[in-house]
Order: C-alpha cells, then sequence, then structure tokens
C-alpha cells in the first residue's frame, strides 16, 4: 500500500456518463430532474466544493423566491428582465425559465418549504390556489431559514448519497484529444484527504456560481469575508468554461448592489413591502431631483414609464455621493410609523419580525451590525451603500456563458440554438443559474429550473454520444503537476527564509488575491474610482493582470486548505480578466451605476445594442470577440 | 462577524472523523486542533480564516454543544451585541442583544414536513420517455400558461 502523504496525493479515476459540477440550486434542479429521465444504466455524479446542505449562495436561507410568475404571464417577465438590464437580454432563455420556474416552486413547497400565504389561504399550497404574499410583482416571501437544507435533501435523495462526492474543488476541465472543440473530462482535488480525482464523462454541468472577491472589498480586516454575495463562489464557472473554450457573453456586466451599509443586508422588503424612502443626506428626495439626469447619455432609453434599471438607480444615488451629498439614508422609521397609522401594536410586533426575519434568513451579518450600533428601524434611519462589484448570471445581473436556446420559440434566430438546451458551444459542456450569460433575473427558483432544463438535454446528448468515449488531450501525470505544483513550491522553498509568508520564491494565494483585487479596483471601476474607467486605465489592468497570471505560477500552498484558496484565486483572475476585456471592447456606458467607461460616456443602442461575445485561447493568451445583434422576439 | 468557539463547550464532536462544524463550513473554514499546535486547545475546533467567514452561521445552527457564536466583525462593529440562534425540525429561535442591552426574540417557522422526508419526485409517475424532446416538459408537466400573442412572430 502507497502511502499518501500532503504533495503525493492517491490519484483516483472515475469514468461517468455525466458529471455535476456545484451543489447549488441550480445542480440541485439537474439532480432531481436528471434521475427521471435517465437510463437505468446511465451513470451520474455530483461533485461539490462544500456540503450541499448549505453550499452556494443559498447557505444562509432566503427570505424570498424572487422569480415566480404566478398571475403574471412569462413574456411580462421577459419584458422586465429586458428593462432591467438595459435592453439586452437573450429573451429566448428568459422566457424558457419563466415558463418553467413555478414548477420549480411548487416542488419546494411540497418538499417543506413554507411560503407565506395571504390571510384566509394560510395552509392552502400554491398549487390548490394558495395565494402567496408578494414583496414585489415576480418576489414571494417565504420562511426560507432551510431553503437550502430542503432542496439538497432532495436532490441527494435523487441521486443517491453514493453517487455525491462533498469537498472536491475541481479545478479545470480537460478537452478531449481527438476534438478540442469538446470537453472529455476533470480533474479536481479533495480537501480532506489526499486525493486527487480525474473524471472521464461525455458530459457535464459546470454550476459553480459567481465570482466573488474579485475586486477590493469595502471592508478592511474581519469584514472582507461580508461580501453580499457569497465569499465562496470564486468565478469557477466562467474559468473553466473560458479555459475549455467555451464562448462566453455579457461579461462586462457586473452587479453592485445597493444594500445596507456594512452588513451589506437586503434593501428588496423595505423598499416594496414596507415602502420606505431613500433620501440625501439633506433629507432630499434624490430619485426626482434627479429624473432628469436620465436624459442625459440616453441612459433612459429602455426605462419605461416606473421600471427602470437597477443600475439606473444607482445612478441617481451616486451622483449624490460623488457630489459630497451623502450619506444615502433608508428612512425607515417613516415607513413603519405609516404602516403603523392603519394597525394594531400586535399587528406592529408582527410587521417588527417580518423585517428582522428578512434579514436572519439571508444576511443575519446586518442585525449583527443593527445590534452593534443600537439601531432599531423604527426610531432610527439606516445608510445605504453601493458594494463592491459581483460578477454573476442569476441574479440581477447577467454575465455568463454563450448556450444553446430552446427550439420551439417563434422568432429565433437559428444560430441561438445548437441542438442541446443549456449546452455551450463547447460540445459535452452545460450550464445553468449563474453560468449562464444574458439572462438575470433567474435567482434561486430560476437557477434551480435552469439546472433541470439542461439535466434532460444532457440525458439526450449521452444518449446521442452512446458509443463516443472520452479521452483526455492532456496526460494525467501532466494534470496532477499542475494541480500539485503550489504544494511542490511550498515544500521546495519553505526553507529558503525564516518567515514562512514571505519568500522570494512563491506567492501565497492571499497576497495573489490582495493583488488582483487593488487591480481591479483601482483600473477596472471598482469602489475607489466610483466605478469608473477608461481606455488607458485598462491597459494598464491589462498589463498587470498580464504579470499577476505569470505569477500565479509561483503560489504555494501548505496545506489543502491553502491550495483551495490558490485555484479558487486563479479561477478569480480569469474570470476578473474576461470581465477587464469585455469593458475594454464595449466602447459605451451601457450600464450607469455599475460602472461607467468615462471616455464613452453614451449609452449608444445604434452600435452597441448587441451582444459581447469572447473566447479565450488557453495556450496563446488571447481573447477574441465579435458582436452578436440582439433580436426582440417578445413585444 | 467571524465565528469563535467556545473553550468551555466544544467537545471535539466527541473524537469522531468529522466534526459537525467542519463537516457544514462552506467555505472551509472551521478546523479541528486535534493535538493544539494551532490554538493551544487540543480536540477543540477553531476558526481558521476569520477574515473570510461570511457569518453565514451554517456551523453554529449545526454545532450539537451550542459552542459557536459570532463576534461581530471587529472592524465595523462595536463590540457587546450578539445574534445567536437555536435551530430545532420546524423552527428556529433568535436571540439579539444589542449593545446597550435591548434584547429582541423572534422565532420562525423553517419547514412544514418532517426532516428527511422530502420525495424529489412528488409522488409522480416516471414522465413519458418519448417527451424528452420536447421543450416545453419537464417531469411534472407543469408547464404556466403561455400567451403566444405576446411574441412579435406569435
Ligand atoms: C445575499 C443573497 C441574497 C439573495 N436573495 C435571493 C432571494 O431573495 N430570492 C431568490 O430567489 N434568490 C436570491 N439570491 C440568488 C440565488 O441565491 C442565486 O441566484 C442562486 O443560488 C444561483 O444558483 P447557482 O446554482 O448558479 O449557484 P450557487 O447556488 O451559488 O451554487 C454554486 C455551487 O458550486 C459549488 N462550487 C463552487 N466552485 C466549485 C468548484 N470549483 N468545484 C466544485 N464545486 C464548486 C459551491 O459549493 C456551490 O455548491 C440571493 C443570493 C444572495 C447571495
Ligand atoms: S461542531 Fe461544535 S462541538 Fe463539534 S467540533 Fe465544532 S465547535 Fe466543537
Ligand atoms: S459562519 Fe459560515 S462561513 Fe463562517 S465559519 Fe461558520 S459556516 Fe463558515
Amino acid at each position: 500500500m502507497a502511502d499518501y502523504a500532503f504533495g503525493n496525493p492517491e490519484i483516483v479515476e472515475e469514468e461517468v456518463d455525466i458529471l455535476i459540477i456545484g451543489g447549488g440550486m441550480a445542480a440541485c434542479g439537474a439532480a432531481v430532474e436528471i434521475v427521471q429521465w435517465a437510463d437505468s444504466d446511465m451513470k451520474i455524479k455530483l461533485v461539490d466544493k462544500a456540503a450541499m446542505s448549505r453550499s452556494g449562495a443559498v447557505a444562509q436561507g432566503l427570505s424570498a423566491i424572487n422569480t415566480y410568475m404566478g398571475e403574471n404571464d412569462p413574456s411580462d417577465y421577459v419584458r422586465m428582465v429586458r428593462t432591467d438590464l438595459m435592453g439586452i437580454i437573450r429573451e429566448d432563455l428568459v422566457y424558457d425559465v419563466g415558463r418553467h420556474v413555478d414548477s420549480s416552486v411548487h416542488l419546494f413547497e411540497e418538499w417543506g418549504l413554507p411560503v407565506w400565504k395571504q390571510p384566509g389561504d394560510e395552509g392552502k399550497k400554491l398549487t390548490e390556489g394558495g395565494k402567496p404574499v408578494r414583496s414585489g410583482k415576480w418576489q414571494i416571501m417565504i420562511n426560507g431559514e432551510s431553503y437550502k437544507w430542503i432542496v439538497a435533501e432532495a436532490a441527494k435523495k435523487a441521486l443517491g448519497m453514493e453517487n455525491i462526492q462533498e469537498r472536491v474543488f475541481i479545478v479545470k476541465m480537460v478537452n478531449d484529444k481527438n476534438d478540442p472543440e469538446r470537453v472529455a473530462g476533470a480533474i479536481g482535488f479533495s480537501v480532506r484527504e489526499h486525493k486527487l480525482f480525474v473524471y472521464k464523462f461525455k458530459a457535464c454541468l459546470l454550476v459553480c456560481g459567481g465570482a466573488v472577491n474579485v475586486f477590493r472589498p469595502r471592508s478592511v480586516g474581519e469584514g472582507t469575508g461580508r461580501a453580499w454575495y457569497p465569499v465562496w463562489n470564486a468565478g469557477s464557472t466562467y474559468a473553466m468554461a473560458a479555459e475549455a473554450g467555451a464562448e462566453l457573453t455579457m461579461m462586462e456586466n457586473r452587479f453592485v448592489p445597493t444594500r445596507f451599509k456594512d452588513g451589506y443586508g437586503p434593501v428588496g422588503a423595505w423598499f416594496l413591502l414596507f415602502k420606505a424612502k431613500a433620501q440625501n443626506g439633506a433629507g432630499e428626495d434624490y430619485q426626482t431631483k434627479n429624473a432628469d439626469m436620465l436624459k442625459q447619455h440616453n441612459y433612459g432609453n429602455h426605462a419605461k414609464g416606473h421600471v427602470m434599471g437597477t443600475c439606473l438607480r444607482n445612478h441617481l444615488m451616486m451622483h449624490e455621493m460623488r457630489e459630497g451629498r451623502g450619506p444615502i439614508l433608508m428612512d425607515t422609521p417613516t415607513a413603519l410609523a405609516k404602516l403603523a397609522e392603519t394597525m394594531t401594536p400586535k399587528e406592529i410586533k408582527h410587521l417588527e419580525a417580518e423585517a428582522w426575519e428578512d434579514f436572519l434568513d439571508m444576511t443575519i451579518g446586518q442585525c449583527g451590525v443593527w445590534a452593534g450600533e443600537n439601531i432599531e428601524p423604527d426610531k432610527e434611519m439606516s445608510e445605504l451603500m453601493p458594494t463592491e462589484p459581483y460578477l454573476l448570471g442569476s441574479h440581477a445581473g447577467c454575465a455568463g456563458i454563450w448556450v444553446s436556446g430552446p427550439t420551439d420559440l417563434p422568432g429565433v434566430p437559428k444560430d441561438w440554438s445548437w441542438g442541446y438546451r443549456g449546452m455551450t458551444t463547447v460540445k459535452g459542456l452545460f450550464t445553468g443559474g449563474d453560468g449562464v450569460g444574458a439572462s438575470g433575473h433567474k435567482f434561486s427558483s430560476g437557477s434551480f429550473t435552469e439546472g433541470r432544463i439542461a439535466a434532460k438535454s444532457m440525458v439526450q446528448f449521452v444518449r446521442d454520444n452512446k458509443d463516443w468515449k472520452p479521452e483526455l488531450a492532456t496526460p494525467v501525470s501532466e494534470l496532477v503537476e499542475e494541480i500539485y505544483r503550489p504544494v511542490k513550491t511550498y515544500l521546495e522553498h519553505k526553507d529558503y527564509t525564516t518567515a514562512e509568508d514571505v519568500n522570494p520564491h512563491y506567492i501565497t494565494p492571499k497576497m495573489l488575491q490582495f493583488r488582483l483585487q487593488k487591480i481591479m479596483d483601482e483600473y477596472v471601476a471598482g469602489v475607489s474610482t466610483w466605478y469608473q474607467t477608461n481606455a488607458r486605465m485598462l491597459s494598464i489592468a491589462e498589463r498587470k493582470l498580464q504579470m499577476l497570471k505569470e505569477d500565479s505560477l509561483k503560489m504555494r500552498a501548505k496545506d489543502l486548505h491553502e491550495l483551495l484558496r490558490a485555484w479558487e484565486n486563479y479561477h478569480r483572475i480569469i474570470a476578473a480578466e474576461a470581465h477587464m476585456r469585455h469593458i475594454q471592447f464595449r466602447e459605451e456606458t451601457r450600464y450607469p451605476g455599475y460602472y461607467y467607461r468615462a471616455d464613452f460616456l453614451d449609452l449608444d443602442d445604434d452600435n452597441w445594442r448587441v451582444f459581447v461575445n469572447s473566447k479565450y485561447n488557453k495556450a496563446s493568451g488571447e481573447w477574441t470577440f465579435r458582436k452578436v445583434p440582439y433580436v426582440q422576439l417578445i413585444k | 462577524m467571524p465565528t469563535f468557539v467556545r473553550t468551555d463547550k466544544c467537545d471535539g464532536c466527541k473524537g469522531q472523523d468529522k466534526t459537525a462544524c467542519m463537516y457544514i463550513c462552506p467555505h472551509d473554514l472551521m478546523l479541528l486542533d486535534k493535538d493544539g499546535s494551532h490554538t493551544g486547545h487540543a480536540m477543540k475546533a477553531f476558526n481558521q480564516e476569520p477574515e473570510q467567514c461570511w457569518e453565514c452561521y451554517s456551523c453554529v445552527k449545526i454545532c450539537p454543544q451550542q459552542a459557536i457564536e459570532c463576534r461581530h466583525y471587529a472592524d465595523i462593529v462595536p463590540l457587546g451585541a450578539s445574534v445567536q440562534p437555536l435551530r430545532g425540525t420546524d423552527s428556529i429561535m433568535w436571540t439579539i442583544k444589542f449593545r446597550n442591552g435591548t434584547m429582541k426574540r423572534f422565532k420562525f417557522p423553517i419547514r412544514t414536513t418532517p426532516e428527511g422526508s422530502a420525495d424529489p419526485t412528488v409522488g409522480k409517475g416516471k414522465p413519458d420517455g418519448a417527451e424528452i424532446g420536447k421543450p416545453d416538459v419537464l417531469f411534472d408537466h407543469d408547464l404556466h400558461a403561455c400567451d403566444m400573442s405576446q411574441f412579435v412572430n406569435g
């Protein structure tokens, strides 16, 4: 028996039909759906870097399901998403989510997720006509502390724990030996045992969420973990897909949510359910005051009536902050007092509990901030602040991968679908949730739904490729060498200096992350420049990122935990580079309030109402771009 | 608000291979200090990278000894407050203590069915395999009504 140790891992090779990479909402949707269609001899496996019951963006739970059609038609949903994302979305993909998403929510309720009902309908399920409590046209309220726990339970049961491997971090996809446009495998390592996993497969679903901590966060110390989006989603989806040669789309898009300052607690229920209003430091309603700003630079082009893009609301607010008229405050006391006018004390008590539950169900840290600062929302206003940028494709953002759409909707360009729904431009590589670009606003329910849709077409793909055998383009020994390089580097050089962390032969993953964050923050429109950049700044970022990528070969890992951090940060660098290159390519300001090209401040529909798609050539390090015309499908 | 482990309460999950907190943390932060070489407290867990903690409370909720609590991010929050849950099988109780001593308690339901009872197929039989190619079908046949006249080419 070989003696496996740190730096000398056991290599486990396994061949399956389908590998699901990630254990979040999209992955759980795939797990539940796939067993319904798969042939009994199909081998399906799921790997997650964490434990499914609490992995991904829903780890804490959620207080609302943000995508539920109910009485609305899916076409109306498409219109909302189009407006919010400034006129450029894949309407075929959004519609497809819209028509299927309620069925997923019905499954959640059946499994045990408590969905709030209107008075009189308590205890009546949605499928029995129970009317949900809406906090907006598309959102329904839930008691969602155990949302992920419940959904993961169903997914685990569907696949069987023997087909699930937790605590395995996937580092890279491996292309096929005979067809470079195809994936044949993936490689990763256990963060618990000295084991390296090499999977071969016919198809895989890459659903590792979005990218967080790519930009320098606003917090400086312990608080740097308090990103709004989950700090552990490290851009693995985008990085691995890009390296495998998949076409990305709209990676210039980002999400900069405005949230309660420091704790990043949700504001949606406060605005929508409690009807609270925001004001500037002088007590002015800046939204009304600055309404004319939407006429400048064509920014209001896609705003329809009172519905306007989330970025535009940021735009009006940031103007006040840049002009020195902060802080921005949410007037919670007035909102609560107004509601109290028509309510009994008992109802008010209930309302207060609801307000706290909104935080406790999904951003517990915000309660810590309020409790620590003695803030009671009925007595004192709270500061709002736009966060550092995040890359994601499922919340109010649309960065991601270009995927094949549904084939049955009228008016869809032929080249938007190439056979298998949810497949990227690389054969056998599918994605969902945060991975799918140009179709935001899926949220938890829509991401789960996209996993289901992709699962079904993966089964078809595997059947159609029954006799095909995957062969890895890179020998396993080379892959192992690469993945364990940070460990080798550490073991080889650690005794060169007296201080373990300061060594000319290597860089710690933590410092690599700081460097990335500083570059992105200062040159690629982070918080320190109030989200502004220009061509000159971007060219500096390009050079600095190149050197950072070179230095990533010198990452060190002193234990398995640090090896995890090393590869997460490598993924962050590739995702960051994609973001930077896309911003460089799009010579306009499409998302004012998310970022500004200060050298192209106009929103330019004539030249830029197009998808921007990119491809990365891993061997040469080059990016190529193309514009793909936007096509309107829904009136 | 990074987590901390109380020396008086943590029992290292009684020396099992997998401690509950290590098992659950989505960011691989909790670590059992088997020999005390990291912390001076053998067989007790600790948060190995507090500045990476999302304060998601997954470890706090799962610890069988209630040994894990949070001390709010020191670079942001004044000292003295605490937010502590007690999670049961169908509900969760929260106790929030303000810096000035104000207390708030809330109890919320978390689940309407017994733990472990979720049936992934919700009792519906297998779908007809011939429908696999239909884009408007998922296994539970629960498609939303679609007003096709809303399409430009509808
Ligand atoms: C604070 C917050 C509030 C939100 N509010 C709402 C709301 O109110 N309503 C709503 O509907 N939605 C909400 N969302 C959005 C929702 O959570 C996401 O849209 C959804 O979880 C995305 O699903 P996903 O499967 O793409 O990613 P995730 O659910 O994040 O899953 C990613 C998975 O990939 C795994 N992983 C990552 N990298 C690797 C790797 N390299 N190898 C192996 N595994 C890996 C992770 O462990 C995880 O299991 C919110 C999200 C956040 C963070
Ligand atoms: S779960 Fe609790 S008791 Fe178990 S090791 Fe962690 S802190 Fe200690
Ligand atoms: S609170 Fe969450 S992120 Fe922090 S240590 Fe516990 S499980 Fe990990």
